[in-house]
């Protein structure tokens, strides 16, 4: 929040927006304490604050409703959403167009195709493996697909120690249309039940979020969070060209290489650990250049608040709406998501070239 | 699953005092797959059932129950909610970490074998049975099944010319889905004394044209479905392709019930008797 001090201060910036602020982390909180006191089990927040009281506590059922599914699903929808609505601000950022999105750096080509064959292919494994690995094949084989097809594209694009946006752009193109062709034969490959799981992953859903898996995204994802204000100053200059960056004196290759696998570690995580979810990575930063300009300084972490208060709302509609059967929330946030953005855009016109 | 064998047997000595509200209430039951929830009534234990999953559409008083969705896409505090005693499901169930959330939270969950084939289902209704805490009644009706599916395997056999049948998953704008080797739809169409004319790959997958006029089903088969079918028949008739077939010049077309004949059942013996009449018009 240092960034957000210093910038008071200097003239011809925008002044920080504390009342900004303020309602994120407000949405946050609202947001948290509507998702652990509500759901189908009962168990409001009345007997939530009465229970350290009583002498009995929370019943078995209680507490794993409260221990085992709202709080991992809870940590998950602020981890996955700060996830996704930085990764874009990142992206959006380092490539200079408002429409990049963690699938433009190849994460979402190869995520989804690392999750469709091991859908599809998991029943070939031998049975020791399949033991040992078990329901985590799926996330493993997400995270590894898209962490590789980042790693593909950066190599394909970087020549003496220079990364060409462009040229990642358009290799990661034609990874995207490869890996659509490899998940059709493994479409075509697949038997009925497969089918619809991988429509299901397709659409994303945190019904899978136990401490386990928390304890393996959540590290990553932290850590990407953390990394991110420090790029921030980075990707102002760059929005001025890359050689003016470098005039500037920030090491721009450095800023491109952490900003490329900062956004394909956290997004790996969060697309592991939850399937597809579209959408959070290009409306919450729009949204908030649009609130409070483009300076990354302010955008990323209110591009963190406000992804994370949103994805874990549209989770707790995901598991409302049709109870007790439960919505995928990926068509959620694109249901609501894509609409409401549509219209700020008829609202705003020009807004976004200014 | 065999933690509770006393309350089970209590309730069904309750039930057998004619108290079966009691056994109800103390006993509430999900039941998850088609087939399984087939069983579980079929058991006589469908006052219990509190919720099914979509794929539970028989018999259609169950449809009336809270659906808990796609069964392998649960919400584990939703199935949570319904306060279940029990919660019978298919192998398939998921995902995984739901089950195991599910299963955290004490509630007895028995998984059941999946079937893929007739020689599954007894195995898996004497599981149900077990599940169900009535072993004996789950191997009364195990016997039966598989006696069931004995008469229709000599059936089968008896059958001098066999007729092929090809199954018709889908015919969507004229892209027909056919169902080939090692399918469901080849499971009952052996089981019914007929060959499947759909060969060379497996699972259901798109099939051309050509292969449909190489293949010379004798009967085409298909899923029941709303609406005129005989305009339906026609659209098959006047298939470019299927209309070249024995099957389409004779307007030899059998529809029945989807679950009833893919669902591989209690009712899988019945489903082979219904299409082995159909097939070849006689009294097995």
């Amino acid at each position: 929040m240092t960034a957000l001090a210093s910038s008071r201060a200097r003239p011809g910036l925008r002044p920080v927006p504390y009342g900004l602020t303020a309602g994120l982390i407000l949405l946050v909180l609202a947001a948290s304490i509507l998702s652990l006191t509500s759901g189908a089990a009962g168990l409001g927040l009345g007997t939530l604050l009465k229970a350290p009281f009583s002498a009995e506590g929370l019943t078995l059922r209680d507490k794993v409703v409260l221990y085992d599914i709202r709080l991992p699903r809870l940590v998950m929808g602020l981890a996955v959403g700060a996830a996704l609505a930085v990764s874009g601000v990142l992206l959006q950022g380092l490539f200079r167009n408002p429409l990049a999105d963690p699938g433009i750096v190849g994460i979402g080509a190869g995520a989804g195709l690392g999750a469709v064959m091991a859908i599809v292919l998991g029943s070939f494994l031998p049975l020791w493996m399949a033991d040992l690995i078990g329901a985590h094949l799926v996330p493993f084989a997400a995270f590894f697909g898209g962490w590789a097809a980042t790693l593909l594209l950066y190599r394909a694009a970087t020549a003496g120690g220079r990364t060409d946006v462009a040229t990642m752009l358009l290799a990661g193109i034609a990874l995207g249309a490869l890996a659509g062709a490899v998940t059709g034969v493994m479409v075509y490959m697949a038997d009925d039940k497969q089918l619809r799981d991988l429509t299901f992953w397709g659409m994303g859903s945190l019904a899978g979020a136990t401490w386990g898996r928390l304890a393996a995204a959540l590290p990553l994802i932290l850590l990407v969070l953390l990394i991110a204000p420090g790029l921030a100053r980075g990707l102002n200059a760059l929005a001025l060209g890359e050689a003016q960056a470098a005039h500037l004196g920030h090491n721009v290759q450095s800023v491109k290489r952490r900003a490329i696998f900062g956004a394909a570690a956290a997004t790996g995580a969060a697309v592991a650990v939850s399937g597809g979810i579209g959408f959070v990575g290009i409306v919450v930063p729009h949204l908030l250049r649009l609130a409070m300009g483009p300076d990354h300084r302010l955008l990323l972490p209110h591009s963190a608040l406000l992804g994370a208060g949103l994805l874990v709302l549209a989770d707790l509609a995901s598991r409302s709406i049709v109870a007790p059967a439960e919505l995928p929330i990926g068509i959620l946030t694109a249901l609501f998501g894509a609409p409401f953005f549509l219209w700020i855009l008829l609202r705003q016109k020009g807004a976004l070239r200014g | 699953m065999m933690r509770f064998p006393k309350p089970a047997l209590m309730a069904l000595a309750l039930a057998n005092l004619g108290l079966p509200a009691l056994a109800e209430s103390q006993e509430r039951l999900i039941a998850l797959g088609g087939s399984v929830t087939e069983i579980v009534v079929l058991l006589g234990e469908e006052g219990r059932l509190v919720a099914r999953d979509s794929t539970s559409t028989y018999p259609p008083s169950v449809e009336a129950l809270p659906d808990v969705g796609y069964i392998r896409a649960l919400s584990p505090e939703n199935v949570l909610a319904l306060n279940p005693a029990l919660i019978i499901a298919d192998g398939d169930a998921g995902p995984p970490a739901a089950v195991e959330v599910l299963q955290s939270a004490g509630i007895p969950f028995a998984v059941m074998p999946v079937t893929h084939d007739a020689d599954g289902i007894p195995a898996k209704i004497t599981a149900v049975g077990q599940a169900l805490g009535k072993p004996e009644e789950g191997a009364t009706l195990a016997a039966s099944v598989s006696a069931g599916l004995e008469a229709a395997k000599i059936r089968a056999a008896a059958v001098p010319v066999k007729k092929k049948v090809l199954f018709l998953l889908s015919m969507n704008g004229g892209k027909l889905m056919a169902g080939g080797e090692g399918s469901s739809a080849e499971g009952i169409i052996e089981l019914a004394g007929g060959e499947n004319a759909a060969v060379g790959f497996q699972g259901y997958k798109p099939i051309t044209d050509e292969a449909i006029i190489a293949a010379a089903p004798d009967v085409i088969l298909m899923m029941d479905r709303e609406g005129d079918l005989a305009a339906a028949d026609a659209e098959v008739v006047a298939h470019p392709a299927l209309g070249e077939t024995p099957a389409g010049k004779t307007g030899a077309i059998i529809r029945m019930d989807g679950l009833l004949l893919l669902g591989f059942g209690p009712r899988t013996p019945e489903a082979a008797e219904q299409l082995y009449q159909a097939l070849y018009g006689v009294k097995g």
